[in-house]
């Protein structure tokens, strides 16, 4: 598509140098550091999984003891690898020795760790690489998807109530399906294990629970000739561990956003910003489209007021996928339909964001979002906004279209919610499929003019964090007006210092080859 | 011909005239779609007291599911007259005159904290109160110069919140609660109430409820001061504040 707008390819150029230094600043001084949900991460792709009699994850048994005995800055790795060396049959029973401080003491260092190692890291990239061939041989088995994808919400609790709900979406027209996490689960320092049935606002992400609903939805493929993409929430405190199951289970996208945990759920983003590079790695690496969570500033803070901050805030969540080895086809940006209804010109202002976040990011899968802020309760308005949120959609090319729920704010979405919701998108989107080539704005029209404000508003702000740095920017309130400091918020206590010698095999392997073959 | 009589006392919903009780209601059946299905439709509209059922809409949305819209008419009155439903006391003052009142009263700001609790992720209600920017274009509490108004966010342990409203000696504290899924937000309601009142703190606070499923009565049953429902004004909440801290200044009395 054309670009309509006239925006100055100087001034994307300069936003892009200095996103590209917030996030060297971001590399330089988070690279010193690994976290406990890194560490977590690198042992469950090397194998350890299950839960203790206490239902205590064994990955977090492991890191907390390695922790305990002063270990942890080399790597875990390097200590499974040991325990391997020295004569353990598996990860399994190596793990059951590390997860005791009083054995994992007496390790050490194995002079033939990495070849103990070797083995199992071949076979998770093997398996990680396997996943990636058939995902894209589902996707090539059929016609292309018909762009948005319809990307519909379950959130049940029950991952069996989920699996009905996901079905019946899937036949209705869903092509992405997002199981909604509990809402406490981004607080959690571990992740839960096994089929689960009670949550809060939506279903415990699990491996198991991953595993389900993948089987439900392939079941379903050749019924519907369609492909239909899972989706989890790889955000909060075990970003990284949530990448490596879902690069088990073949997820297709994961929301992937530091930011968002930083500001909504007051995650230390220090810690998470870790966190987030190593779970962007995994990603790049399993073919995963990663969303961002920009939508969520307009939820928060004022929408027309902070269309720049959003602006900005992709420029950077963008060159910090990029280089954790995500290319553009993976780097969904995330963007909403969240001005007030009944503004004057509402809608020529959510237009030309939409447009311009796709003239800008013109190989990126742009994530738009319904509304939220202003649905209230007359569910009848509502739905006249999501049909207005669909259209904006279509007539600007987005790429991943998350179904409004006429009920938003209600309960959690009805059966009928969702289909009236999908049964919308779709007529609206046939409708009026070639929209987007018809138009042209008005050279010196309200749209071009604000898509130019909006611009040159991300540019200063952008300015403003790579001149203060990303950690001090946000210490100030740069996005939704919220302050975070660098030592504040939740986790802080999960950094740890890497020793000279620190080894994560994986980041190593991707390092040396990196991840493109996954595309 | 005379004009309809209107009777509040036998009260029906109104379509296009007195008391025909037109009613629509829209549901799902866990049934494939079918004659047996619309049938089990009109069937169940009766039964909720739908004369004359007309499915206007039957639309298998999954195989075994198919979602119905129906009109009809309701034959169940209810006595308008016999039903008193209690609101929060509020007077009707603007934000200058609140703020004023304030400083005359009680010479000082009052200290009102804010958020959801626990695994309640939501901050739109909470927001639409407290930020400056307001709900329905009236500001929010933080605008006013009556109020110390801290929104603490979404997520907060209950623990948390008791000892932060202890350490500030806050005078109200309004909690938002949004995710309704399986009545949890009533637990960590109660929850909150069992802690101040096991601290000894609950009397020296106002404790104010508001979310979208909330409403005085339910409030009030859950041992709050007041409950708010949905599309409440952050100047509504601001006047009950004034109002009960003024009540509650001048001693218990005939209430």
């Amino acid at each position: 598509m054309p670009p309509k707008l006239g925006l100055s390819a100087e001034r994307i150029e300069n936003c892009r140098r200095l996103a590209g230094k917030v996030a060297d600043g971001v590399r330089r001084e988070t690279e010193p550091f690994t976290t406990v949900s890194t560490e977590r991460a690198v042992l469950r792709l090397l194998g350890v999984d299950g839960v203790d009699e206490q239902d205590v994850p064994i990955p977090n048994r492991v890191v907390e003891s390695l922790r305990a005995t002063g270990k942890l800055a080399r790597g875990a790795a390097v200590w499974l690898g040991s325990a391997l060396a020295a004569g353990d049959s598996g990860p399994t029973e190596a793990a059951r020795r590390l997860s005791d401080p009083s054995q994992a003491k007496g390790i050490s260092e194995h002079p033939r760790w990495r070849e103990a190692l070797a083995p199992l890291v071949a076979s998770t990239l093997g398996r990680i690489r396997g996943n990636a061939a058939e995902r894209r041989r589902r996707l090539a088995a059929h016609p292309p998807d018909e762009e948005p994808l319809l990307y519909a919400i379950v959130a049940t609790g029950n991952i069996y109530e989920d699996i009905i709900q996901a079905e019946a979406a899937a036949r209705a027209g869903a092509q992405c399906i997002a199981v909604i996490r509990s809402t406490a689960q981004s607080l959690l320092d571990h992740v839960p294990h096994g089929a689960t049935t009670s949550g809060f606002g939506g279903t415990f992400a699990t491996q198991e629970n991953f595993r389900l609903m993948r089987a439900a939805l392939d079941r379903i493929e050749p019924e519907i000739g369609r492909s239909v993409r899972l989706v989890n929430y790889c955000s909060g405190l075990c970003m990284p561990e949530i990448a490596a199951m879902g690069a088990f289970e073949r997820l297709d996208m994961m929301l992937n956003d530091a930011l968002y945990g930083i500001i909504f759920r007051d995650i230390n983003p220090f810690r998470t910003l870790i966190d987030q590079n190593f779970s962007r790695r995994i990603n790049a690496a399993a073919g995963i489209v990663i969303n961002t969570g920009e939508d969520n500033y307009l939820t928060t803070a004022d929408a027309v007021e902070q269309a720049p901050a959003v602006l900005a805030s992709q420029f950077i969540n963008e060159r910090l996928a990029l280089d954790a080895g995500l290319e553009r086809w993976q780097i969904g940006l995330g963007h909403a339909f969240e001005i007030d209804p009944e503004l004057e010109d509402g809608l020529l202002l959510e237009i030309a964001q939409a447009e311009a976040a796709r003239e800008i990011f013109t190989e990126s899968p742009l994530k738009y979002m319904p509304p939220t802020k202003h649905m209230t309760g007359n569910v009848l308005r509502g739905y006249q906004q999501n049909a207005l949120f669909v259209l904006t959609s279509v007539a600007t090319g987005q790429s991943i279209h998350l179904l409004g729920m006429l009920t938003e704010a209600l309960h959690t979405p009805l059966l009928s919610d969702r289909w009236l919701a999908i049964d919308q998108a779709k007529t609206i989107r046939t409708n009026a499929r070639h929209l987007s080539e018809e138009i042209a704005f008005a050279p010196h029209g309200r749209i071009v003019r604000r898509a130019h404000e909006v611009l040159e508003g991300a540019e200063a702000l952008l300015e403003r964090i790579a001149g203060q740095g990303l950690f001090d920017a946000l210490a100030s309130g740069v996005f939704a007006d919220t302050r975070r400091p660098r030592e504040s918020g939740r986790g802080r206590e999960g950094v740890v210092e890497r020793h000279p010698e620190y080894s994560n095999p994986f980041r190593e392997a991707w390092d040396r080859e990196p991840a493109g073959a996954a595309s | 011909m005379s004009a309809p009589r209107r009777d509040p006392s036998r009260l029906r919903p109104y379509g296009d005239k007195w008391n025909d009780g037109v009613v629509q209601v829209s549901f799902t059946l866990p049934l494939p779609h079918s004659g047996l299905a619309i049938e089990a439709a009109k069937r169940y509209a009766g039964k909720m007291g739908i004369r004359d059922p007309y499915v206007t809409l039957a639309q298998p949305v999954a195989p075994e599911f198919t979602f119905f819209i129906v009109y009809g008419k309701a034959v169940h009155e209810v006595d308008a007259t016999a039903i008193s439903a209690e609101e929060a006391a509020a007077p009707d003052l603007g934000r200058e005159e609140i703020d004023a009142e304030i400083a005359k009263r009680f010479g000082r700001r009052l200290v009102v904290l804010g958020c959801a609790l626990e695994s309640d992720a939501h901050t739109v209600g909470i927001d639409a109160i407290f930020n400056p920017k307001g709900f329905a274009g009236d500001y929010g509490l933080e605008r006013y110069a009556g109020f110390d108004a801290r929104n603490l966010g979404a997520q907060v342990p209950v623990e948390r919140l008791v000892r932060l409203a202890r350490d500030a000696k806050a005078d109200a504290i309004l909690v938002s609660a949004t995710v309704t899924q399986n009545e949890i937000h009533v637990r960590h309601l109660t929850d909150l109430v069992d802690m101040l009142e096991a601290e000894r703190l609950r009397d020296d606070l106002i404790l104010v409820a508001g979310g979208a499923r909330l409403d005085h009565a339910l409030a009030k049953e859950l041992g709050y001061d007041a409950g708010f429902g949905p599309g409440t004004t952050p100047g509504r909440v601001a006047a009950f504040l004034l109002e009960e801290m003024t009540r509650r200044r001048a001693g218990p009395g005939p209430s």
